[in-house]
Order: C-alpha cells, then sequence, then structure tokens
C-alpha cells in the first residue's frame, strides 16, 4: 500500500491548504491507482475487523463461565425443586452438553444474531436487547452530539487564544469536570436538582425515562424531562477529552504556512481560522468521534444505573448479578462489536477525508 | 527527554581532579534531574498537583493517628444514624452512626494504594510488551501487537466490571482488573519509543560490540523511554483511581475495607440520595476528583517538559 499512496501523498500540501472542500475523495490525479490500493486497504481493514469479532466471540463465551455460582440453582432460589426439574432446565439452556459442543452451537447460532435465551427473563436475549437499545442510543446519543460540538468549538476557541485567560481558565476546568467519577456527579445533580437542597427547588425527576400515562407531544417532552439530568452529567464529564485533543491539534496547525498564506491574502481571523485552521485540525477529532461513537453503546453503564434508565447500561449490570450468562455474553459482544465496527469506519473513512494518510 | 545521552559536560568539569565513569554518570544524572525540577516548576497546574498529592499522602500515611482503628468499626460507632454535620462530626455521620470524615481518611490510603498498585501493573506490562514487540521484530511482535489492539478495542471499563464479577471480591481483584484492563495503550506508546531509539546509530554500535538482547533492551532502551513510561505512569494513576472508585460504587470492590467508591455505594443504599443528605454524598466524590486531577496535572506537566513542542499548557 505504501508505494501506491505516495501519489497521493505528493499532492498534499496543496490539497490542505485549499481547506475542506478539496480535502474530500483522495486524489483526482491518478485515480485508478490509488482507488485500487485503497479497495486492499479496506479489505485488510475488514479482515482485521472480522478476526477481532471472532476473538471477542471467544472471550464472551469463556470470560463469564468462570463466574462462580450454578445458574440454575440461582434462578430457583427459594422454591422447592426435585433434581429431575433442575436436570431439565439445563437441558432446556443446554448447560448438559459438553463445555466445546456449547462453544460451537453458541458460535453457529451467534452468526444468525441468536444468543439464547435469557434465564432471568425467559425470553430470547436478542429481544431483551432490541428493547432496551433505544433506550440507551436516545441518551448517549444525544450527550455524544452535544458533548461532541461542544467539545470541538471549546476546543477551537480555547487553542486560537493559546496562553489566554480564556484558555487556561477552559483548560482547567473541562480537566477538572473530567476527573470527576460520572456516577457522583450524578447524584450530587439528583440531590440538589430533583430532590432539593435548601432553597432550591427539586425540579427534575430523580430517575427513569418517563412518567407514564402520557401520549403525543406530552410524551416527548416527558421523556425530554426526564433526559435532562442524565445528559448532562455525561455532557459534563466527556466533554474535556474533545476539547483537548481538537485544541492540541490546532494548536499544532497555528504554525502552518498555509494560514500565513491566508492571513497574507487579506482573509479576516475569523475567516482563517473557520475556514483553513479548523477543518485541517479537526482530522484527529474525527478518530476521537468515531472511538466516542462506539462507546456510546456501552459508555453509559454508571450514568443509566444512578439514574435507572432503562438501557443496556442497566441490563448488563442486572444479569451480572444473576449470573444471566447468555444475557451478559450477549450484551459484551454487542459492546466490543460496536467498538470494533466504529475503529474499522473510522479506518475505512480516514484517508478520504485526509489524503495525506495512506497507511 | 534524551537526557541520558547528552554529553552535557558541565557536569564533568566541576572538579580538576578526573573523576571514575560513575561519579561522572551520577553527576549527570543529578543535574539532568535538576533541569528537569527546573522546568517542571514552571507548570503551574504541575505544582498545584503535586502538592495536593503531597499533603494528601501524608494524610493517608497519618490515618490511624487522626482517625483512630475504631472509627471503621460498625459496632463502636459513636453517633446517631445519618446525622447532620457538628462540631463533633464535622461531616456528619454514616447509616452506621460512624463518623464521615474519619472513613474518608481511612478511604485514603485504599485509593491510593489502588491506584499506585494497579497503575504500577498497567505500566509494568504495556512497558515490557512495548520494549520487547519494538525490540524484536518478526512474528513475536505481530502476534503481540495483535493482542494489544484486541485489548485497545475492549470496552475498559465493560472488561473490568466483566473480571471483578469473575474473580473473588478483593482488592487484589480490583488491582489485577483495572491493570490487566487499562495496559495496551501504554504498550503500544513505549513501543514506537522503543523504535525510534532502536533505529539511532548506537545501538548499532552496542551490538557490534557484542551487546546481547537483554543489555540493549535494559541498558539502551529502557532508560530512553522510562521519562515516558514516568508521564504515562502519573496519568494511568488517575484513571486507575476513577475505575477503582466506579468498581467500587458497583459493590465489585472489596466489602471489607473502607473506600471513597463504597462510601458513596453505602451512601447511596442508606437513602442518602432521595432524603438530600448532601454532606454524606459530596465528600467522597470531592476526593476522588481532588486526586485524580492532581495525577492528571502531574502527568500533563511532566508530559510537557520531557516533549515541548506540546505547548506550555497543552
Amino acid at each position: 500500500m505504501s508505494t501506491d499512496s505516495t501519489a497521493a501523498l505528493v499532492k498534499s500540501p496543496g490539497a490542505a491548504s485549499d481547506g475542506p472542500a478539496e480535502a474530500g475523495p483522495s486524489g483526482r490525479g491518478p485515480r485508478s491507482r490509488s482507488a485500487a490500493a485503497y479497495l486492499r486497504y479496506v479489505a485488510g481493514k475488514l479482515a482485521g475487523a472480522a478476526v477481532s469479532l471472532f476473538a471477542v466471540l471467544v472471550t464472551s463465551f469463556f470470560l463469564f463461565r468462570m463466574i462462580p455460582g450454578d445458574p440454575v440453582k440461582h434462578m430457583t432460589q427459594g422454591r422447592p425443586v426435585s433434581t429431575e426439574q433442575l436436570a431439565a432446565m439445563r437441558r432446556e439452556f443446554g448447560l448438559d452438553l459438553p463445555l466445546w459442543q456449547q462453544f460451537t452451537d453458541y458460535c453457529a447460532k451467534a452468526l444468525t444474531g441468536d444468543f439464547g435465551m435469557s434465564y432471568q427473563f425467559r425470553a430470547p436475549v436478542i429481544d431483551k436487547i432490541t428493547e432496551a437499545l433505544p433506550a440507551t442510543l436516545l441518551l448517549t446519543g444525544t450527550a455524544f452530539v452535544i458533548y461532541t460540538v461542544l467539545g470541538i468549538w471549546l476546543g477551537a476557541r480555547s487553542a486560537w487564544r493559546g496562553g489566554k485567560f480564556g484558555d487556561r481558565f477552559g483548560t482547567a476546568f473541562a480537566l477538572t469536570l473530567y476527573s470527576v467519577p460520572s456516577f457522583w456527579l450524578g447524584l450530587l445533580l439528583i440531590v440538589t436538582l430533583s430532590v432539593g437542597v435548601g432553597p432550591i427547588p427539586g425540579v427534575f425527576p430523580t430517575g427513569g425515562m418517563e412518567s407514564g400515562g402520557q401520549s403525543g407531544f406530552a410524551h416527548v417532552l416527558d421523556v425530554a424531562h426526564h433526559m435532562v439530568l442524565p445528559v448532562l452529567t455525561l455532557v459534563a464529564v466527556e466533554y474535556a477529552r474533545t476539547l483537548l485533543v481538537m485544541r492540541s491539534s490546532l494548536l499544532d496547525e497555528m504554525g502552518s504556512d498555509y494560514l500565513t498564506t491566508a492571513r497574507a491574502k487579506g482573509l479576516r481571523d475569523d475567516a482563517v481560522r473557520r475556514r483553513h485552521a479548523v477543518p485541517n485540525a479537526l482530522l484527529p477529532t474525527v478518530t476521537l468521534l468515531f472511538v466516542n461513537l462506539g462507546n456510546t453503546v456501552a459508555g453509559a453503564i454508571l450514568v443509566e444505573t444512578v439514574f435507572s434508565w432503562p438501557g443496556l447500561g442497566g441490563l448488563f449490570y442486572q444479569a451480572l448479578s444473576v449470573p444471566d450468562l447468555p444475557l451478559v455474553q450477549g450484551l459484551f459482544f454487542l459492546f466490543a462489536a460496536a467498538v470494533i465496527l466504529m475503529n474499522t469506519l473510522a479506518d475505512v473513512i480516514y484517508p478520504l477525508l485526509d489524503p495525506r494518510v495512506g497507511r | 527527554m534524551t537526557v541520558h545521552e547528552t554529553t552535557d559536560g558541565a557536569a564533568g568539569q566541576g572538579g580538576a581532579a578526573p573523576r571514575s565513569a560513575r561519579a561522572l554518570a551520577r553527576a549527570r544524572r543529578l543535574h539532568a534531574l535538576a533541569r528537569f525540577w527546573r522546568q517542571y516548576r514552571s507548570h503551574r497546574g504541575g505544582v498545584f498537583g503535586l502538592a495536593v498529592l503531597v499533603v494528601i499522602a501524608l494524610l493517608a500515611l497519618a490515618a490511624p493517628l487522626l482517625a483512630g482503628e475504631e472509627s471503621r468499626s460498625v459496632t463502636d460507632a459513636t453517633g446517631g444514624a445519618l446525622e447532620e454535620p457538628s462540631g463533633e462530626f464535622l461531616l456528619g455521620t454514616d447509616q452506621f452512626g460512624r463518623d464521615v470524615l474519619a472513613l474518608l481518611l481511612w478511604g485514603t490510603r485504599v485509593s491510593l494504594m489502588v491506584g499506585l498498585l494497579a497503575a504500577f501493573l498497567s505500566v509494568a506490562i504495556g512497558a515490557l510488551v512495548g520494549i520487547t514487540a519494538g525490540h524484536f521484530k518478526g512474528w513475536y511482535a505481530t502476534v503481540v501487537m495483535r493482542i494489544t489492539d484486541w485489548f485497545l478495542v475492549m470496552p475498559t471499563l465493560v472488561l473490568a466490571i466483566a473480571l471483578s464479577t469473575v474473580m473473588a471480591r478483593s482488592l487484589w481483584t480490583t488491582i489485577l482488573a483495572i491493570g490487566v484492563t487499562t495496559w495496551p495503550t501504554t504498550a503500544r506508546l513505549v513501543r514506537a519509543q522503543t523504535l525510534a531509539v532502536e533505529s539511532r546509530p548506537y545501538i548499532e554500535r552496542a551490538r557490534a560490540l557484542g551487546g546481547g538482547h537483554g543489555h540493549i533492551m535494559a541498558r539502551h532502551v529502557l532508560p530512553n523511554v522510562m521519562p515516558l513510561v514516568l508521564a504515562q505512569t502519573t496519568l494511568v494513576i488517575s484513571l486507575a483511581i476513577l475505575t477503582e472508585a466506579t468498581l467500587a460504587f458497583l459493590g465489585l470492590g472489596d466489602p471489607t475495607v473502607v473506600s471513597w467508591g463504597g462510601l458513596l455505594q453505602d451512601a447511596r443504599e442508606a437513602g442518602a440520595v432521595s432524603s438530600g443528605n448532601w454532606w454524606y454524598i459530596t465528600p467522597p466524590g470531592l476526593a476522588i476528583a481532588l486526586v485524580a486531577l492532581a495525577f492528571t496535572l502531574c502527568g500533563r506537566a511532566i508530559e510537557s517538559v520531557l516533549n515541548p513542542k506540546l505547548g506550555v499548557s497543552r
């Protein structure tokens, strides 16, 4: 790949200095050659992702078998059951088969999206997951959009006035929030804004996703009302990372010649920043953006637990305490798969955004 | 920081009398250390972080004197349940009537110990993997880096939670779970640095003089990646402290020790949230955030001393 990509590499300075519009699909020059090379690159990345996904599948099966305790005994806790009943339950869940056969069955079924029956809910794992997924995506997706936009905007402003008071204060504030445990911030917000302390009245619900009994627009407003505090918690804890990456990559660009050229052309400071510096500095942030996107599925275990949000994170925690093996396996696979897929997507898209990268 | 190669004449010319190679090396190291400290001092954030850490470390060491052994015991508790802050209990009491301030002091020890040990484990694995993968090329490096990449894509917290569930509840489990899940970043950084160091001519010279793999890795590569490892350690410590608190809060920590995350779990279970007992909930979280912030600030200051390109306050 490296030899073919030099063609793209040579024309990079021009592409970079022309701003975002020209930084699009790689190379108009030797298109056929770089297109073939790009396809080979994509194929390599996809193969790597497939290997990783299989490794995750193997891990999800064996790791949780080590949890001490007999799931069948746990399920029948407090009820008198005969040995025959226990054996029947084992057969029902396929726990009587030898381990290797359980494993091959598991892999074969997982390929079709079937992760078996949940022990505690007596329902297919995939149904439980699709049930809880929208709640999680709504919460983390909203937070993701807000903290990404906020982080990029604040990071760019911060770097542009590097070293000034606003920059120092903004960075210090973001770093402080970054060090705060998300579950603690959630608890504090509940205490002050839901329960109310002293003169502050409790205006937000303490948890859950809806009050129930509403429909239409009132229901939408109700869910939004429930979302305010969890989203606020996630944004506060997460935006610092985007801010820091954006800030340092813009600082790297600050000394570049093409910015001097842009200024020499007589462009206003604002235009130099928005049209030339920021688009180039966005590139490293794009990678982080995809990593964050992959984590949105699993990223809210704590916030969901604290705010009793009916999402995947809460489900995972609930499943671990049984242990509800099929559900834990399915969720673990889903969490890791989301990260792997998003990382692969980032790898695939990145050369299109930045022709200089042809690795 | 290429301190160990710079032929800094100043230190060697101190006395007229010729000195032994060992003495010269020691003088040079001291000189480098002094220069490092001078540069570190110019980072206000780093100095603040260091000051906070010194105070907290002293508090942790003095916990038995300040709080007393019996303050952790549920049966010897002197106060009522969930009392508000008063002259006797500055931060109020928990549901068993124990002094929250005393518990907070005891928690300092656990958080610092777990944070330091877990970070040490994580960075040790990362450095070992990184140096060997950078030194031995070929199939070994390929396999090891594949494993590293695989760990890198696993959601850290999910894996740490899974590991803590699988193993018995104890501080060592927490340390192991954090160490095993956080090393890949260090491994990648150290490997890149190792590759850079190994391409220098003096490594070739060492090899030509008959230096073996162990000699080159321990005497030439390690001193050069050490500063990077140091900066990485301080950053990993704050991550480890946050993760420890998280695991303890989820009830996956050692139930027999008092930790900051465990205090928050106790507070939540005692209904401190719904009854608005902010004085019980606020201090442990503040303590976690303060220590994590202090380590992060130190790490960033060290990083920018070692790599001035990053800017004064990256």
